[in-house]
């Protein structure tokens, strides 16, 4: 769509959209020049600020800490399927006795911050689960409930033809959400579901009111020991940008693989 | 029960600040992302790749990080507003790159035709995004809108770790000084935060059927 | 397509490695000297007393800070904390006849403290922990082991030089310190709660804030990092008692337990010995041992 919004450009359009990306590319070049100035100013480029990103036992401390967020978010992440789908399903029942609280219970989960949410767990349940389940459990119930919404708006987006030619064929309702309903929803919807991964993967950073020792933590315990809090800032971005960018690229590439284009319909989860 | 009903002026204000977090922010957020959604689909690929750099960036990283870059990197260069102001940019850049998201998919969802058929009127780029496109996305453009508003609704509450007095700080202050109260003081600040985003939602539905066009 | 992705992630791998080879920052955080703990061989008892059971389990889970240098402090690239709270810890467990190995430090944030003696999650909090009447309505608090005060850091030759000089200003402080409410109630400022003290500590130094103010022990240490651009100035103005917390505030037998191994320690040295490991680092010398409270 947004091609159709102006004419392959001619001699003179070529020139002045030439001239203004030069510009842009001024202004930011500039912007940049101007920024690195004044952090070496200010000694925020000073090497012992830099000295733990390159040491060993700190790269590891890193990496480790990585990988115990990708741990979490992973589970987390599947779990928030499950749910998902479970719920969903309840809230397009014809009873109204599974209706009704599945409504509450995903209302509830959307409107309450995660923060609260995890900490309110860990704090009456982690003795009995521990903090690796009390993050992911807090997680699962709002990513479970944003994506019970996306599976209802997926299921509702199923071409109609299926559902009726389901009918047709004498399957019940519990079989036709199953087999036929769920299967489509979800590769409708398997954008939304990635841009849901990334929120769940981001909000891993919340472990830090259980305290959980995932990446930002142990960020925060480097900038503690270096005081170097912009540079450690810098470079958590920098991973969890790597990250995500490359999650959503595997979704551009899945989507590819199966075929359908999907794009406006599937962003309707966009929220953060 | 009765630590909520003696500190509630102090939680009303605290609400307050949350309440006037989501405003400012938000409104910054929806000039800056629609601004970034006309970027992201312009004719200059400087723009365009502006739009999708700033996305990429604010998209992939955690707010907590932001607000760590926002807190610690704008002082470094000189710049030092008052508490409240950095705090609502540290929402308002991260929210702007989710509200271009959400308005590159509702131009996405308006038919094509209706932009060949005002370029074929001899209108240009800014005036078929303007008078065309942009007002029928507009309705199109709701339901994301409103779930990026509802983040940010419970994204205010990290402001709690970097001094601003919202409901998710004083929460944590009132479970300090009375350790025995801490489930009704979680329940009651909940329901505080559902009560914001039941009106969000509501407000949006009330919009869009406002909005609602005969197909 | 592949292929130049391959060889563009083989130079990534590469350089990393090189650099790597390239950085020796930090210490590690190992403790140097520290309490020579003695290890009760023959730890007696009451029968069903909260000690008895510790002693007999043989390991004990204790709640630290993690991110207060010279008091509880867990660096990124060290195994345990290390810190006047752990050398307390130590001498704790060492009565109980419990081996430095056998302690679980867990760490305990300001707003935990409470919840997870009361859920069982620590069997003891020493964390930087005020004792004060409110806290002892749900747990028990056995000390103080040390005493300290609400001091100011600022910037070096500013125009605060005690709290009478923050009233109207903005002072940064964390989020669930007493330190907050005193310099709000008592000297009309207005504070910011944050995370860690090293966000104000870099505030300070950046000019975001005229001031941060918290216990004077661990403003010291900071200003010992940066004695060019940081002071620690004013008396004292509140006084911070950090006392041992443990679950039931009833269990006097615990309460006389803790305060009879603290009084040991100022006697046999031990109490000194942490402390100049560890808060002594920055160039103070050991205070007085301040009198345990008598249990009620």
């Amino acid at each position: 769509m947004s091609s159709v919004l102006f004419d392959v450009p001619g001699p003179e359009g070529l020139r002045r959209q030439r001239r203004a990306s030069v510009i842009t590319i001024v202004v930011l070049v500039l912007l940049a020049a101007l920024t690195l100035y004044k952090l070496q100013t200010e000694g925020q480029l000073d090497g012992e600020l830099w000295e733990p990103f390159v040491t060993p036992i700190y790269i590891q401390a890193l990496l480790e800490a990585a990988l115990t967020t990708l741990q979490v978010a992973v589970v987390a992440i599947a779990l928030s399927v499950l749910f998902g789908a479970l719920f969903a399903s309840g809230r397009l029942s014809d009873h109204a006795w599974l209706r009704w609280p599945a409504t509450v219970v995903v209302e509830f989960f959307r409107a309450v911050p995660v923060l609260m949410m995890i900490l309110a767990i860990s704090l009456i349940y982690s003795e009995v689960i521990g903090k690796f389940w009390s993050l992911v459990i807090g997680l699962t119930l709002y990513n479970g409930s944003v994506l019970a919404e996306v599976f209802r708006a997926g299921i509702n987006a199923v071409p109609r033809g299926q559902l009726e030619a389901s009918y047709a064929l004498g399957l019940r309702k519990g079989q036709v959400m199953q087999l036929i309903l769920l299967p489509q929803a979800v590769k409708i919807m398997l954008p939304a579901i990635i841009s849901q991964s990334v929120v769940t993967l981001k909000d891993t950073s919340l472990g830090y009111v259980i305290p959980y020792e995932e990446l930002t933590n142990v960020g925060r315990a480097i900038s503690i020991e270096f005081t170097n809090i912009l540079p450690v800032a810098i470079v958590l971005a920098a991973m969890f940008i790597a990250v995500n960018y490359s999650l959503s690229r595997f979704a551009t590439w899945l989507e590819q693989r199966m075929g359908r284009a999907t794009g406006s319909q599937a962003e309707l989860n966009v929220g953060a | 029960m009765d630590v909520l009903w003696e500190s509630r002026q102090m939680l009303l204000a605290a609400f307050g600040q949350t309440i006037s977090l989501l405003i400012v922010a938000g409104l910054g957020a929806l000039a800056l992302g629609t601004l970034l959604g006309a970027f992201r689909v312009s004719a200059v690929p400087a723009l365009r790749a502006v739009g999708t750099a700033y996305v990429t960036v604010f998209r992939n990283t955690p707010l907590l990080v932001v607000f760590l870059l926002i807190y610690f990197g704008l002082p470094e260069l000189g710049i030092r507003p008052p508490q409240f102001w950095l705090a609502s940019l540290a929402l308002f850049l991260y929210t702007s790159a989710f509200v271009c998201e959400a308005v590159r998919s509702g131009v996405n969802a308006v038919d094509s035709g209706q932009a060949e058929a005002a370029r074929s009127v001899g209108m240009g780029f800014g005036q078929s995004l303007r008078l065309i496109v942009l007002p029928q996305a507009f309705r199109a453009v709701i339901p994301p809108l409103a779930s990026v508003f509802i983040a940010l609704a419970k994204n205010t509450s990290l402001v709690a770790g970097f001094g601003i007095a919202d409901a998710t700080y004083r929460m944590r202050g009132l479970i300090n000084n009375n350790p025995g109260d801490v489930y009704a003081i979680f329940v009651g600040v909940a329901l505080g935060y559902v009560l914001i985003v039941a009106v969000i939602s509501l407000a949006a539905r009330g919009l869009e059927r406002q909005l609602e066009v005969a197909r | 397509m592949s292929l130049n992705r391959t060889k563009a992630l083989a130079v990534v791998a590469a350089s990393t490695l090189v650099l790597a080879a390239c950085g020796d920052a930090g210490g590690g955080g190992s403790s140097e000297g520290g309490a020579d703990v003695t290890v009760e061989e023959d730890a007696k008892f009451p029968e069903g007393s909260t000690m008895a059971e510790l002693a007999d389990a043989g390991k004990v889970t204790i709640g630290v800070k993690f991110d207060q240098p010279g008091i509880g402090f867990k660096s990124a690239a060290a195994d345990v904390p290390t810190g006047f709270d752990i050398e307390m810890g130590k001498i704790v467990a060492g009565a109980l006849g419990i081996k430095e190995d056998s302690i679980t430090w867990e760490e305990t944030i300001s707003d935990n403290r409470e919840p997870f003696l009361q859920e069982g999650k620590v069997d003891l909090v020493i964390a930087s922990y005020s004792m004060t009447p409110d806290r002892q309505k749900v747990v028990g608090q056995a000390g103080p082991y040390y005493v300290t005060g609400q001091q100011l850091l600022v910037s070096k030759g500013g125009d605060i030089q005690g709290p009478e000089d923050v009233k109207g200003k903005e002072v940064c402080s964390v989020s669930g310190s007493t330190s907050i409410e005193t310099i709000e109630k008592e000297y009309g400022a207005t504070a910011r709660g944050f995370g860690t003290y090293s966000e104000c500590v870099q505030q300070v130094l950046n000019g975001s804030f005229d001031a941060m103010t918290t216990d004077g022990a661990i403003l010291l240490g900071y200003a010992a990092e940066n004695p060019d651009e940081l002071e620690v100035v004013g008396e004292a103005f509140s006084e911070e008692r950090y006392g041992i917390g443990y679950q039931d505030p009833k269990d006097t037998e615990m309460c006389e337990f803790l305060v009879e191994t603290i009084e040991k320690s100022y006697e046999d040295g031990t109490w000194k010995q942490g402390f100049d490991a560890t808060l002594g680092q920055a160039g103070v010398d050991a205070p007085k041992p301040p009198k345990p409270d008598a249990c009620k």
